[in-house]
């Protein structure tokens, strides 16, 4: 028998009221909990799909949006912009690379993305089997698309168009599977890339449908799918084609103040830089974060208050018990220690349980959400600032512990046990 | 001497103080503590077993003088030396009866008496893992008691045990506590106004309402 033993029978011997207060607080860590690690892996992961990024060009429209599908594969892109504006944008002296996309169809939800190998080696992507693509129709699956799907190397799939699931397919030609990425944790995992080629095809043959398609046009194409796709740079065409976005990196510091400007003011497309659109959006969500963070902070202020209206009652009922205790030989610090000790485990339990149910909760999200940006997050990473939360609960044990404690301290034992 | 109290007075705020009659007691040796209700002989209790400080006296025990002392100090010679038996059991609800017991050693810092033999002692060794809230009266006090010799003290004071008790449970207490003090060689003493209790013990003192 020590005190902490007899804390703990006191803790067990009212099991509701020790739960209720226990839930109550654990509930309200659980959110910031939540928040915590959201906050943290959103930015996280936001920076790093933006690493190497320094300026997005699209069509013109909201640059957030802009950024979003351009970066993010989240949101709708903003429309299509000609190539040859594009390449004339190449040869400017301040971009230092230039990497084209071309969005617009999607298997299963997961998009399908037309770019060089530019684009994957931005993130420095390895391949888990199989190579990139070389030839029109060839694609590389990130992995969890792999995964989801269960395509291997030397599948065979076809597109639908649009970016959203449910869209009509494209049936004239198949996307033939001929590599899968490693998993990394970015952007990449929800793709499936392929050559600009791919997609430009693609959609030539859903046009190409209602109009009289002529047997020349027919061996065009065939000639073209035996052709080689461009692996850098733009791809080579004479026709007048058009990409979705183009992903720019500076050559110099410099560039940061021009190009934008000039993009914005000279050409047809727009210019927008991840990092200011983030921060943007930041502020915005922020507004939620705020919010969801003061209701927490008022629920476990009321399961202070809780555990400080229980410790208090039960301790009117234990005053012959406390004056028992002094009379076998209990000291006045060694009470004052037996109530601090049931506020302190009682927090402690609330947070270790708040904790826990904070990543639960966040795995039930991303298990409801997989093909969102939620989807890749990771709820069972525990951060440096849960031992915080940890620390803070203590805090409310003692803060609500404190009146009880100093009552019990102050216990007449004479009084109590010969009032009768 | 193993007990020993001499000119012992208190006095409650705003009242009139209360003189106590002297009380000495060797090992072994019982006294019962008589009077009126309201003529202060649970004050008297209260004073020797260090609950209340007195005003002017001495209380000895063991040749030590613990109406001086303070705080922690007396909390712990009260543990070690000393068994209260009060009117109510008073026992931690929280607990099982093995538990209650234990208690007494922790707090007092001392082996004392093996729990399981004094269990035994009282008849209540297959009580050993009950709640206390599923105790009789009787077994209840029994326990109490048990609870108040586990440390082997020196000095055993018993307030009004046999009050609520009925008279086959007060026989039972009464010679419980005798038989376990002479084993112990502990002074036992008893206030009490319960004429059952007279008749086992001849040894009295009377305090008056001055």
């Amino acid at each position: 028998m020590n005190l902490f033993k007899l804390s703990w029978k006191y803790l067990t011997f009212r099991p509701l009221s020790t739960g209720l207060n226990v839930f109550l607080l654990a509930l309200g860590l659980a959110i910031i909990t939540v928040l915590l690690l959201i906050q943290d892996q959103f930015e996280k992961k936001m920076n790093q799909d933006a690493a190497g990024i320094d300026l997005v060009v699209g069509a013109k429209g909201s640059p957030l949006q802009l950024i979003l599908a351009g970066v993010y594969h989240i949101d709708f892109p903003t429309g299509n912009i000609p190539m040859d504006e594009a390449q004339k944008l190449s040869r400017n002296r301040l971009v230092k690379n230039i990497i084209p996309m071309a969005l617009g169809d999607n298997y299963q939800g997961f998009r399908i993305v037309g770019t060089n190998h530019d684009y994957p080696a931005l993130y420095e992507a390895k391949m888990q089997s199989g190579v990139l693509w070389t030839k029109p129709f060839e694609v590389v699956l990130g992995a969890e698309v792999a995964g989801k799907s269960g395509y291997k190397v030397g599948d065979e799939f076809l597109g639908s168009h649009g970016i959203s699931v449910g869209s009509h397919e494209h049936d004239a030609n198949k996307f033939k599977v001929v590599g899968v990425l490693e998993r990394k944790g970015n952007v990449l995992d929800r793709l499936i890339l392929t050559s600009v080629e791919s997609i430009w095809y693609t959609h030539d043959e859903g046009e190409a449908e209602p109009a009289d398609s002529t047997t020349n046009q027919e061996e065009h194409h065939m000639i073209k799918l035996q052709d080689s796709v461009a692996v850098k740079g733009f791809p080579k065409t004479s026709e007048s084609r058009d990409l979705t976005t183009l992903l720019i990196q500076y050559r110099n510091p410099m560039a940061a103040i021009q190009l934008p400007r000039l993009i914005n003011s000279g050409t047809s497309m727009q210019a927008a830089s991840p990092s200011f659109e983030m921060s943007r959006l930041f502020e915005l969500l922020g507004v939620g974060i705020t919010l969801l963070q003061g209701l927490a902070m008022v629920i476990i202020g009321i399961s202070g208050l809780g555990i400080f209206i229980a410790l208090y009652n039960s301790l009117k009922e234990r005053k012959y018990d406390l004056a028992i205790l002094r009379a076998i030989g209990a000291s006045r610090g060694q009470l004052l220690l037996l109530i601090f000790l049931e506020g302190i485990m009682l927090t402690f339990m609330g947070a270790v349980l708040g904790i826990l149910l904070g990543h639960t909760f966040l795995s039930v999200i991303i298990s409801q959400n997989e093909q969102g940006v939620v989807g890749s997050l990771q709820p069972w990473i525990f951060l440096k600032q849960e031992l915080w939360i940890v620390v803070y609960a203590l805090t409310v044990g003692v803060l609500a512990s404190i009146i009880p404690a100093f009552a019990a301290y102050q216990t007449s034992i004479a009084k109590q046990l010969t009032k009768a | 001497m193993l007990f020993e109290s001499k000119k012992l007075e208190y006095s409650h705020p705003g009242q009139k103080t209360l003189i106590f009659p002297d009380i000495s007691l060797a090992s072994g040796e019982s006294l019962l503590v008589l009077g009126k209700s309201g003529s202060g002989k649970t004050t008297l209790l209260n004073l020797l077993a260090g609950l209340l400080k007195p005003k002017a006296g001495e209380v000895i025990l063991a040749t030590k003088d613990f109406a001086r002392m303070k705080g922690q100090e007396m909390d712990l010679f009260r543990g070690k030396e000393i068994g209260i038996i009060f009117q109510k059991p008073h026992l931690l609800a929280a607990l099982n009866v093995k538990e209650n017991l234990q208690m007494a050693h922790f707090f007092s810092k001392k082996k004392g008496q093996d729990i399981g033999q004094l269990l035994a002692e009282l008849g209540l060794s297959e009580k050993a893992k009950s709640s206390v809230l599923t105790l009789s009266e009787g077994e209840a006090q029994r326990v109490s008691i048990a609870r108040a010799l586990a440390n082997s003290p020196k000095l055993i004071l018993a307030d009004e045990p046999t009050s609520s008790l009925d008279d086959e449970n007060t026989e039972k207490v009464i010679s419980l506590l005798k038989t376990q003090a002479a084993k112990i060689g502990a002074a036992l003493i008893i206030v009490t106004h319960d004429q059952r209790v007279k008749a086992h013990i001849p040894n009295f003192v009377e305090v008056q309402a001055s």
